[in-house]
């Protein structure tokens, strides 16, 4: 059985017939080719996969492809608009908070989410909404430091 | 901090050149490519650690409407491996660890590919395992490899005929024996690490594709394209002009996706199916179980030591429990063998490193190639000493610590030891002196620190290429196949080539990842590829220069000594200028396509540079004793020093402060060398808290991010901070050495160092866990 869902992804809208048993992330990927979400674990744990659905950062390996209608979805290639990247994505490259770049995507997203939600977290509700992405490669710290700068730069404003 | 202003680049913390590709998602990974007209591959794994294949029915499986192929061992029995041929990509005969692929499937799904295998009947006959490298030195036991003396093997490895050893390494210097009769102490004691998973966020994933005209191209997730190539054309006999290996972005590599591994089963299944990609994806379960792992260890230390606390014997035992395979594994033996000693200066030891097979998972290079393993027992053995002299943790380095004009215990002289500037500096930075605040009767706080060396340990003869070409406008394509496994490779060789020529590195655009379109590279592995790859650049950007420069004297009328180059980023653009007469000046893309003379004609031609390097003066060791004057290319040295809190009601250790300083040489990239070495001891930090494979009659029992703990940004120390003592590589690109191994090696045993420091229990085996502790703070008590 295959089901025809309608949904937004970066404010595109989208109709696709999906299957019950495919993922949000197996839609994305192999479907629409946006293949900046990436599949880590597949069950969860890692959080490379992290999309934003409807302003909440979700692991898009946990959702089914026929949950995917009526929601509005962001993911990574949905940041950068005009060609301009965001405050966060800057922050990133500028704090040299990323190596090999697989999970990056999914800190992005689970960064924008919380500053989309709450614009001044402390350090510690900034912890709190990364600690559900994993990164083998930084040691967290500058990854940290990048979404505090974005934060302290708004507060300048 | 490491810019003198020699330099225009070089030091300098310029963004990743692959920072926007990365943050924006348009980075393409391996799994990245889909293809039309994919089959999906899955495989049939054993479930026992040692078994006879009796039989394998493939006949339901091949009735499945949309199965394309199946194949198992006997489709090829041809034997590979880097520098052992023991290993076959689908097993033959005998299985010999749980999660070993016995057969293989490609269909038109994935969901296919999985209901055949579950349609596949395998009957085994069980043998016994061997499940410790204690029990694989017996005389008895069970040969895992019983064709052992017959394989293929490269002459630097000493497999032990109708043994389970696969390789024996020795090291001798001085006279050990009469040392440790004149010592006034020896201290001997034991160690254990056990395996452990290097965990990238990318699982291994590869497609293969084999065009009509038997072209193979495979695109996968590897630090090495090159051996990548190599292995698959011994393997499976194809010539290395029709094999093309691709892999643009690697998520993580640590060493394991330095051999070959998941090629050699989606190769095969594609070869069945000409024109159709075959592509096979790793789940975390298959990455746990199937990937490379880190071999665990035991070591046994005896230290001989002077009243005024100098080492002066020393005899390391080390064996590995290689796993089911150690084609790769031997290579890390051999460079235990070599570093026994740790970084410090010991006249008289010998060193016996045992590669063991066992029913275990394959193990493999993970960061830090043995050092991060035989580091947790040389340096907790270093306190152990130093407590047993009376004297400081501190007092024993500063008396033992190698030092320029030091002899190694491969008989090599250093000619440069960054090793007492890093001690001093952790001491300073970390306020070793000062006592550590413990206002919690409930939480104990204290210090620690240890240091550690790694060398590369590759063939002596090993080379690397790179090509510079200039366009037309005065940008740049530089080429090399050095592996962007995250390190920040594509950044430092950029700044390399922009240093040479005196241009802005953003009009370089850095080209690798192919072996069709990107010359020569050996592997990224080792920390060599600053080094390796760094020189090879370096030499190619010089080649071209000179090229200008033989262009520019005809140009603007000077001899070369007088012309030099001048950045101008206003103009975004480099000139080439004369000394002196500054005015005569042409922009440096003049010499793009060679130069055109006043009657019209044309020299010249199309602004190349090419670069080629191998590791001078390195000798091949003496194979009885392990010495050499020049064994390796260089050694990096470093000290960590931290400060963990005890709780002693839940056993929880929380690491507070993890501080750094090594020698890697001059510093290529502030931030990335930063970033290097801070992600490196949060590395470390995991496997000396958490990190373990439990495994039970062979099976891993904890294969996922939820059993197996990694750290988390909750367990980032809150000061972690990275520091440098830049001694500079006489051969070296700008006086580089090698960072990102070296950086995770002395973390774990400073943990271990400070938690003894903080409770005074000694533990000898690795991860301490909450458990371990509270455990023995109950025999304390009692």
């Amino acid at each position: 059985m295959e089901y025809k869902i309608n949904f937004y992804v970066n404010d595109e809208p989208i109709s696709l017939v999906v299957k019950p048993n495919h993922t949000a992330l197996r839609v994305l990927r192999e479907q629409l080719d946006l293949t900046g979400s990436k599949e880590g674990c597949s069950a969860g744990e890692c959080g490379a996969c992290t999309i934003i659905v409807d302003n909440k950062p979700m692991n898009a390996c946990l959702i089914l492809a026929p949950e995917l209608d009526g929601v509005h979805i962001t993911t990574v290639e949905g940041l950068s608009k005009d060609g301009k990247l965001t405050p966060l994505q800057e922050s990133f490259i500028s704090h040299a908070a990323l190596q090999c770049g697989y999970c990056t995507p999914g800190f992005l997203m689970s960064a924008t989410a919380l500053l989309n939600e709450n614009p001044k977290p402390s350090r510690e509700e900034i912890v709190d909404a990364i600690s559900g992405n994993l990164c083998r490669c930084t040691g967290y710290k500058r990854i940290i430091e990048a979404i505090e700068d974005v934060v302290n730069s708004k507060e300048g404003r | 901090m490491t810019n003198d202003g020699k330099y225009t680049c070089i030091g300098q913390g310029i963004p990743r050149v692959d920072g926007i590709a990365k943050v924006t998602g348009e980075a393409k990974y391996a799994g990245d490519y889909y293809f039309p007209r994919t089959l999906f591959a899955q495989v049939v794994r054993s479930p026992y650690p040692h078994a006879k294949i009796k039989s394998i029915n493939i006949k339901e499986a091949e009735k499945l409407p949309g199965v394309k192929s199946i194949i198992t061992g006997d489709y090829y029995k041809k034997r590979g491996g880097l520098y052992l041929a023991d290993k076959n990509f689908l097993a033959v005969d005998t299985v010999k660890y749980v999660g070993e692929a016995v057969v293989a499937v490609c269909a038109e799904t994935i969901e296919i590919a999985e209901e055949a295998c579950s349609l596949i009947k395998v009957d085994y006959e069980e043998l016994t395992p061997v499940l410790s490298p204690q029990d694989a030195m017996k005389k008895d036991a069970p040969l895992i490899h019983p064709d052992l003396h017959t394989y293929k093997v490269a002459p630097i490895f000493h497999p032990v005929p109708h043994t389970n050893i696969s390789h024996h390494h020795v090291l001798r210097k001085g006279d050990v024996e009469k040392a440790f009769k004149e010592a006034y102490k020896v201290v001997e004691h034991e160690y254990h690490v056990p395996h452990v998973q290097h965990s990238p966020i990318e699982t291994h994933v590869a497609t293969a594709k084999f065009d009509a005209n038997g072209s193979l191209t495979v695109w996968a997730s590897c630090q090495s394209p090159y051996a990548v190539r190599q292995s698959l054309s011994d393997s499976f006999d194809i010539p290395l002009n029709k094999v093309r290996v691709i892999s643009e972005f690697v998520g993580g590599g640590f060493g394991s996706k330095a051999g070959t591994t998941i090629e050699g089963i989606v190769i095969p299944l594609a070869k069945l199916n000409p024109g159709r990609p075959v592509r096979l994806m790793y789940s975390r379960e298959d990455e746990f179980e199937n990937a490379y792992v880190r071999q665990g260890m035991y070591a046994k230390i005896k230290t001989g030591v002077t009243k005024e606390g100098k080492i002066i014997a020393e005899h390391n035992e080390f064996l590995w429990d290689g796993g089911a395979y150690t084609e790769y594994g031997v290579n890390i033996v051999k460079a235990a063998g070599f570093a026994g000693s740790g970084p410090y200066n010991i006249p008289n030891i010998s060193t016996d490193s045992y590669c063991l097979y066992t029913n275990h998972p394959v193990g493999g290079p993970y960061r830090g190639f043995g050092m991060c393993e035989i580091h947790f027992a040389i340096e907790q053995n270093l306190d152990e000493v130093a407590k047993d002299l009376g004297i400081s943790p501190i007092e024993i380095r500063r008396r033992n610590g190698l030092r320029a004009k030091d002899e190694t215990s491969t008989g090599e002289v250093m000619n440069v030891s960054g090793y007492q500037a890093c001690l001093e500096t952790v001491l300073q930075k970390l306020e070793y002196d000062k006592p550590c605040e413990n206002n919690n009767k409930n939480k104990i706080r204290a210090k620690g620190i240890a240091a550690g060396w790694k060398s590369p340990s590759m063939p002596t003869d090993v080379a690397s290429a790179s090509i510079i070409r200039m366009n037309e406008d005065g940008t740049f394509y530089l080429q090399t196949s050095a592996e962007e496994i995250g390190q920040g490779s594509n950044t430092a060789l950029t700044q390399i080539a922009a240093e040479v020529l005196n241009v802005n590195p953003n009009l370089i655009t850095l080209t690798s990842g192919d072996t069709t379109m990107n010359p020569y590279e050996w592997q990224t592995v080792a920390s060599r590829t600053t080094y390796c790859a760094g020189n090879a650049v370096k030499l190619a950007a010089e080649d071209l220069k000179e090229k200008i420069l033989h262009l520019a004297e005809i140009k603007l009328g000077c001899g070369k000594k007088d012309i030099f180059f001048e950045r101008d980023d206003k103009n975004n653009t480099t000139f080439v200028v004369q000394k002196y007469h500054e005015e005569n000046r042409v922009p440096i893309n003049t010499f793009a396509l060679g130069l055109t003379l006043p009657d019209g004609s044309g020299m010249g031609g199309p602004a190349i540079g090419v670069g080629r390097f191998v590791v001078p003066n390195n000798m091949a060791y003496n194979p009885v004793d392990s010495q050499s004057p020049k064994p390796v290319a260089f050694w990096t040295i470093g000290v960590t020093g931290c400060e963990v809190e005890v709780d002693l009601q839940t056993g929880h250790v929380k690491v507070l402060k993890m501080i750094s300083c090594f020698d890697p040489g001059k510093v290529i990239n502030e931030a990335l060398y930063n970033a290097q070495v801070e992600g490196a001891m949060v590395q470390a930090l995991g496997t000396a808290l958490w990190e373990e494979l439990i495994l039970k009659n062979g099976k891993i029992m904890n294969k996922s991010f939820v059993d197996y703990k990694i750290p988390t940004a909750d367990d980032c120390p809150d000061v972690l901070e990275s520091y440098v003592a830049e001694f500079e590589e006489e051969t070296g690109p700008f006086g580089a050495r090698g960072i990102g191994e070296p950086a995770m090696v002395p973390g774990a045993p400073a943990i271990a160092n400070a938690i003894y420091n903080a409770i005074g229990v000694r533990f000898t085996k690795m991860p301490i866990t909450a458990c371990d502790i509270l455990e023995a703070l109950k025999k304390q008590k009692t």
